[in-house]
């Protein structure tokens, strides 16, 4: 029906807007986007604005509550306007289309065995303090880490091939970007997301959103009871069966004239498509041929969602007795054995860290020194992916807070420049017998240099050599001393809090010119 | 030796291939000690003035920037961009400095001159916070990124004794003249960091030097390519919490330029305005020893200007 075309496009434009913009976050290595804007783009993503509204309750933290009130009137448009994986399985599905003919989709009945346990396991999990099924199952958070983990790599690749070429050239303009300290698990666990989507979305229509994703089913039980839903009119409708076989949901049964509007994610493309005026978006409370959407199984998922229930409880309280992770280097000497992960600054405490941080890998993409990598399980099984301050990838830059303005779910609060200088994330600790000053007898002192606060400072060791010192309570754990120490294990290395303290300030004594007079030449 | 003389010829093969590209004075490639050109001071140091003014007097008694730098040559600028501070906090070369020095280059005819260091920080806030990266485009510079391992080429450091190869910036091999331009200021690993310890700033691994006797490394390299000018900022310097510093408190206004084709006797100048001997610092010592330059000032013929 023509009337509703400009709906169709209307959701087309404001998707794919959405979609280029959140791509280009996630791949982008120059911070081109400032926090504001980068924080306007992700104003909408249902779960981290959950997250972060529970942190800082406001209305630059509301998004959810708008696209809930959305889905009240109008259905899962989140799902196809807003959701970026979402937007993706669209895409896969529009090139699918170019090389083979044209996909037919059929009615097919809704999986309410495996979309609401795992709707009801995620919100356990929640409540247990685990991230591990938002981390995993989460479509903006899946998206961040298939755009990080796979599209991030290709699009370095291409900028450091242009830079190769333009290089023969002598131009300069454009710079190589390094990928630092690849974890290929969570690539794997990334590619495994990627495939998986794309052959759903080619055979399969939307089942992700209609039989994984939470937030897809949270929606769903949202949108039986929109205001507004798409009908057909019992009247009107020939039951000639094109809108059922333009539907990525299945969700409409042209034999029956029914719609599942929960499963409906809103792309408005039966509407456009019916030959006749079958299809109705409309008031779904008037009287006018008003059909049921069937809700029979509606209720009936309640028996195993609390078996299910009862079961990820008990996991969930496996989850809470956290193993520590040990990090060992064999070979030589005294290994380094790190109790505990460094979360990234502005994250208050490895246990805020862990319980608000959903893996969407936005941090890792924009976090200039790459310091910030995915963990395995620094932060326990359920922490799978969140990252974590690698100090073997790179160090964290004084003077920046980039990732604390940026983290969509507060994990990573905000954080102000001069506090951040003195928020100890871990400290430093000294490794006596692996240092070149000890065991080789010559100069080095490659972590002092690069210590902002002077934590870590050269004193008199014998004849002209000189030997680190730390000084704990000025230092913050920033990883400087620790990327550079040249020793293998490392000499120097970054215990992390487990909860973040403030440092002392370093102390400041006025320098004086140690030749006089002042103005003549000593030589 | 097979390894070796591969690398050499293959990189000499490319680099004849690229007639285009404006390479000059190839044999300074491999070559042992560059010729100085006659002067008439060994050693320039100036007092009491702006960077640019001393800078301005200083090349000026050298007979004008033309005695190093000859119409269409291809000009490397080499400052100290080593940390993510301010200027004011003498962490690096003084902008001002070397916008000057740029200005100078191109009044002597240069075709082209860059700008580069392999950073210490995030190459990308080193470059802006120092204020190099914008005074040296505002002089018609090129900066170019140091932060990659692809812009490096393997080179043998023949008289080395620890440090055998390096892989150096492609611009050092590159370009017909070389003007290193670091900042004085106190250093924790190696004492003072002056104008020999700037070099490490265009080789790519320095966890090997640090691994590998530091001190002997840093003179080491300084045998393999001399810059042809050592131009020392000591306007604003660093005496403590060397190199990055920590604050505003560790730096003294010394007002002082030091110049020199003599990479030693500049540091060892740099050092006696710092407070140091030069025979306290182990790579002038070592550098002296392997016949880069002497650190004997009473040697030199030097020119001492007061502003």
């Amino acid at each position: 029906m023509r009337q509703f075309v400009f709906l169709k496009w209307l959701r087309v434009a404001v998707s794919l807007s959405f979609f280029i913009l959140i791509f280009f976050l996630f791949i982008d290595f120059t911070n081109a986007f400032s926090s504001a804007l980068i924080k306007g783009i992700l104003f909408f993503q249902f779960i981290p604005s959950i997250i972060k509204f529970l942190n800082l309750a406001g209305i630059l933290t509301a998004g959810f509550i708008i696209v809930l009130f959305l889905t009240l009137l109008f259905g899962r448009v989140y799902c196809s306007s807003f959701c970026p994986l979402g937007t993706f399985q669209d895409i896969v599905a529009y090139i699918s289309k170019r090389f083979k003919r044209k996909k037919i989709y059929k009615f097919s009945k809704p999986i309410n065995w495996l979309r609401y346990p795992l709707l009801a396991m995620t919100i356990i999990f929640l409540f247990t303090g685990s991230l591990l099924l938002v981390n995993l199952l989460d479509p903006y958070s899946a998206f961040g880490k298939i755009a990080s983990d796979l599209f991030r790599p290709v699009y370095y690749g291409v900028n450091n091939l242009s830079v190769f070429v333009l290089e023969k050239t002598n131009l300069y303009t454009l710079y190589p970007v390094k990928l630092k300290a690849y974890n290929w698990i969570s690539f794997g666990f990334s590619m495994f997301l990627f495939i998986l989507i794309i052959r759903l979305t080619i055979k399969k229509g939307r089942l992700y959103c209609n039989a994984v994703c939470p937030v897809g089913a949270a929606l769903g039980l949202i949108s039986r009871i929109s205001v507004y839903k798409i009908r057909l009119d019992e009247s009107l409708c020939n039951s000639c069966g094109t809108c059922g076989a333009n539907c990525k949901s299945g969700c409409i049964d042209t034999k029956n004239k029914k719609v599942d509007f929960s499963r409906c994610v809103g792309c408005f493309d039966c509407l456009t498509v019916c030959p006749g005026n079958g299809v109705k978006f409309s008031y779904a409370y008037s009287k006018l041929n008003l059909i049921k959407s069937p809700t029979k199984n509606q209720l009936g998922s309640n028996r195993r969602q609390f078996l299910l229930s009862s079961a990820s409880l008990s996991v969930g309280a496996l989850a809470l007795a956290k193993d520590s992770f040990s990090q060992v280097v064999k070979g030589a000497k005294i290994p380094v054995i790190k109790k505990y992960p460094v979360s990234p600054p502005g994250s208050l405490s490895i246990e805020h860290f862990h319980k608000n941080c959903t893996a969407c890998h936005l941090c890792i993409s924009a976090c200039p020194t790459h310091v910030l990598q995915p963990s395995l399980l620094q932060y326990g099984w359920d922490g799978l992916f969140q990252p974590t301050m690698d100090y073997k990838a790179s160090f964290c830059n004084f003077e920046c807070i980039f990732c604390s303005e940026v983290c969509p779910t507060g994990a990573i609060l905000p954080i102000v420049l001069e506090k951040k200088k003195l928020t100890q994330l871990g400290k430093s600790i000294f490794i006596k017998e692996n240092c070149v000053v000890y065991t080789d007898e010559t100069a080095c002192g490659a972590c002092s240099e690069h210590c902002p606060t002077k934590a870590v400072n050269m004193v008199f060791y014998k004849g002209k050599l000189n030997i680190p010192e730390v000084k704990q309570e000025i230092c913050i754990g920033c990883g400087a001393c620790e990327y550079a120490c040249p020793t293998t294990p490392k000499s120097i290395y970054v215990e992390g809090n487990p909860v973040h303290l403030e440092a002392e300030k370093p102390k400041e004594i006025k320098s004086e010119m140690k030749v006089k007079p002042e103005d003549d030449f000593p030589f | 030796m097979k390894r070796r003389d591969f690398f050499r010829k293959g990189f000499s093969a490319s680099v004849a291939a690229s007639a285009t590209l404006a390479f000059g004075n190839l044999d300074r490639l491999f070559a042992t000690p560059p010729k100085f050109p006659m002067l008439p001071y060994d050693l320039v140091a100036v007092r009491n003035g702006e960077p640019e003014a001393m800078f301005d007097k200083a090349i000026e008694s050298l007979g004008g920037m033309g005695a190093f730098v000859k119409k269409d040559q291809k000009v490397v600028v080499k400052p100290n961009i080593g940390w993510d501070v301010s200027p004011e906090r003498a962490g690096n070369t003084n902008p001002a400095l070397i916008k000057r020095i740029i200005e100078h280059c191109f009044g002597a005819g240069a075709k082209e001159v860059y700008v580069f260091d392999n950073t210490c920080d995030d190459w990308n806030k080193c470059y802006k916070t120092s204020g190099i990266e914008d005074a040296a485009k505002a002089a018609g510079a090129k900066v170019v990124p140091g932060n990659s391992e692809s812009y490096y080429q393997e080179v043998d450091v023949l008289k080395g004794v620890k440090l055998k190869k390096a892989k150096v910036h492609e611009l050092i091999l590159e370009s017909d003249v070389f003007i290193n331009v670091p900042v004085l200021k106190h250093h924790s690993s190696a004492d003072l960091s002056i104008a020999m310890k700037n070099l490490m700033g265009v080789v790519w691994d320095r966890t090997f030097w640090h691994r590998n006797n530091l001190h002997q490394c840093i003179a080491d390299y300084a045998t393999h390519r001399k810059p042809d000018l050592n131009v020392i900022d000591g306007y604003r310097v660093m005496m403590k919490n060397g190199p990055r510093g920590v604050s505003i408190n560790d730096v003294v206004s010394y007002k002082t330029l030091i110049l020199s084709p003599d990479i030693v006797a500049a540091d060892a100048a740099a050092a006696k305005v710092f407070g140091s001997e030069p025979e306290d610092i182990g790579y002038i010592v070592k550098a002296a020893e392997l016949g880069v330059g002497t650190y004997n000032l009473d040697s030199l013929n030097i020119n001492r200007i007061k502003l």
